[in-house]
């Protein structure tokens, strides 16, 4: 287990080196949730005053989200470029294990996400939202949570594929029904009977639904759900995300 | 060093009614002896890469069992990969890195503490003749200094086996030499057993100790590259006289020792295997013969030979035919 860890943040801190040399794409990933909290978020209020409470209580949970799925989806990019020079061969030509190999990227995911989630909450607390110490910390974890399983499945789908030319439909094909049926933009409550129902299905939607639940203070029977199903996705990625990294000729 | 029996790799292409079995390995046995330098040769698609992968733990082989540094590659694969260096064809680097901190990191995967891959990595750097380039991005490197730091990066853990895959593919002439140089220090320098790939025919001859050429997934050959030619065919030893009288007395001489002799004018030619030693007593025997020789040229056999000899294919139509347009390959002049 030390020498697991030990790898994994050796792998850690070369990745965070390269990003921080590149640091581009951290902002460039960080301006869609704050281009949508600033331009999109007001057009919210009149809808919300409907709900109670400020809209951006209601908001900037749905964009924690958008923000652990959207931008963990394309971490596999940069793993398929570190392929395509041979780097993922030769870390799997030595001794560490290779499951190590995914967890050191994964840190760097989820620390890239941490710091995205907390300028994008302390942005939302500017702008008037309202939420519990103890609830914003309990739905940054489950979103930092999703955002590893993302970026495990998308590391992933990244070594399965190895072209970016068939990773960029997969991911747009997944993440349009996401963004519609999860209710991160609007309430699915608000749609038709029908379109909640199928909303149901939709794991991503239980997660935003406990993660502005937190937020909110309610602790109830959806919280459950979305803590199951964030734990769920988590396990499922990361046994996907090791199998192939395992993998021979990966 | 390395003891491998009968390997056998085989894939499966295509979907459907489309679906084929490829056998890229059929049965390869292998040894290798400690310090020795060994040329895998081969023109592409031969099945020397998947070989290598399968030596260094890389794939599962579909059939037989490998040792490698004395560890078994399917069960102990862990001990394996802690034993070798592996220098890929793609190289190992990410492009915008430092190189220096590449390096270190892979050293520091292999156990290593950080002060002990920086000091290790900055002796192979001078050793390599990369110094300077510690805090350089490998895309702003030429071919040559690329493929040196691949080796530094094979060598950070000391290992006592290296494999080098097509290490010299891509590079210009004046820099494929270089890096032979570098090669061949391995041995020397770090006292390592290497293991080296390649579909050139003048790189395995200059390198390596013994020749292990693969054909369609199959060892067809196995020596020292003079046994080979040897073997095969022969020196070609070219002899000019200066009459017609002469010509038969060359060619009575020259066919006591030779098995096939032609005769063009006044050049009486012949295949004599080891002609090192065997021309000097010829030449006696024309001398007290009374022949007055214009000239005498021996002419050694190329690896092609060899290889066209072994199967029935030049190196260079395989090659042809594996669709091969290598633009940075030797031309004829280096090569011979």
């Amino acid at each position: 287990m030390t020498l697991f860890l030990r790898e994994s943040w050796i792998v850690f801190n070369r990745q965070l080196r390269m990003n921080l040399r590149n640091p581009a794409w951290v902002i460039i990933g960080m301006l869609q949730p704050v281009l949508y909290l600033l331009l999109f978020g007001p057009l919210l209020r009149p809808v919300i005053e409907q709900l109670g409470g400020n809209q951006y209580t209601w908001f900037v949970p749905g964009m924690l989200v958008q923000l652990g799925i959207f931008g963990a989806f394309f971490a596999g990019f940069s793993l398929i470029g570190e392929w395509r020079e041979g780097v993922i061969e030769a870390e799997r030509v030595t001794p560490a294990h290779r499951s190590a190999l995914l967890f050191g990227r994964l840190y760097r995911d989820l620390l890239q996400l941490l710091v995205q989630a907390v300028i994008l909450v302390g942005l939302g607390l500017s702008l008037g939202m309202d939420a519990s110490v103890g609830g914003i910390v309990v739905g940054v974890v489950l979103t930092l949570f999703l955002g590893g399983a993302c970026a495990a499945a998308s590391n992933a789908l990244a070594l399965t594929t190895k072209s970016e030319d068939v990773m960029a439909p997969i991911i747009n094909v997944v993440m349009m029904p996401v963004l519609l049926l999860s209710g991160i933009l609007l309430p699915m409550s608000f749609g038709a009977g029908w379109l909640e129902r199928l909303s149901d299905f939709m794991p991503i939607r239980h997660v935003v639904d406990a993660v502005r639940g937190a937020f909110f203070g309610d602790f109830d029977s959806s919280m459950l759900w979305g803590v199951g199903w964030t734990f769920t996705l988590f396990g499922l990625a990361v046994w996907w995300g090791t199998a192939v990294f395992r993998k021979e000729n990966s | 060093m390395i003891e491998a029996r009968g390997l056998v790799q085989t894939f499966h292409t295509g979907r459907g009614k489309q679906k084929r079995e490829v056998h890229a390995v059929s049965g390869v046995d292998l040894e290798v002896a400690e310090g020795e330098v060994v040329g895998f040769l081969g023109p592409n698609g031969a099945g020397k890469t998947t070989t290598l992968r399968i030596l260094t733990t890389l794939l599962q082989p579909t059939a037989g069992t490998a040792r490698v540094a004395g560890y078994d590659v399917a069960t102990q694969s862990v001990d394996v990969r802690r034993s070798i260096g592996y220098c890929s064809q793609t190289g190992s680097t990410f492009s915008s890195a430092y190189a220096g901190d590449e390096v270190v990191d892979h050293g520091m995967l292999y156990g290593m503490s950080k002060a002990a891959a920086v000091a290790k990595g900055r002796e192979l750097f001078d050793q390599l003749q990369l110094e300077g380039l510690w805090r350089r991005m490998p895309k702003n490197m030429s071919g040559g200094q690329k493929r040196r730091l691949d080796i530094a990066m094979a060598l950070i853990h000391s290992p006592s086996l290296v494999f080098l895959d097509e290490p010299t593919t891509g590079l210009d002439p004046q820099a494929r030499i270089n890096l032979w140089q570098h090669i061949a220090d391995l041995r020397t320098r770090e006292g390592a057993t290497v293991f080296l790939t390649t579909h050139y025919l003048d790189e395995a001859d200059a390198l390596a100790d013994r020749i292990v050429i693969i054909d369609r997934g199959r060892i067809v050959a196995s020596d020292t590259a003079d046994n080979l030619k040897a073997a095969v065919s022969g020196d070609l030893v070219d002899l000019e006289v200066a009459t017609d009288e002469q010509v038969t007395i060359a060619r009575d001489k020259l066919g006591s020792i030779s098995s096939d002799l032609t005769i063009e004018g006044h050049h009486v030619r012949g295949r004599v295997p080891r002609a090192g030693r065997a021309v000097p007593g010829l030449l006696r025997d024309l001398e007290n013969a009374g022949v007055q020789l214009e000239s005498v040229e021996v002419v050694r056999p190329t690896l092609d030979d060899v290889f066209l000899t072994l199967t029935g294919r030049s190196l260079r139509d395989a090659e042809a035919a594996a669709g091969t347009t290598d633009s940075a390959a030797p031309t004829e002049e280096v090569l011979s």
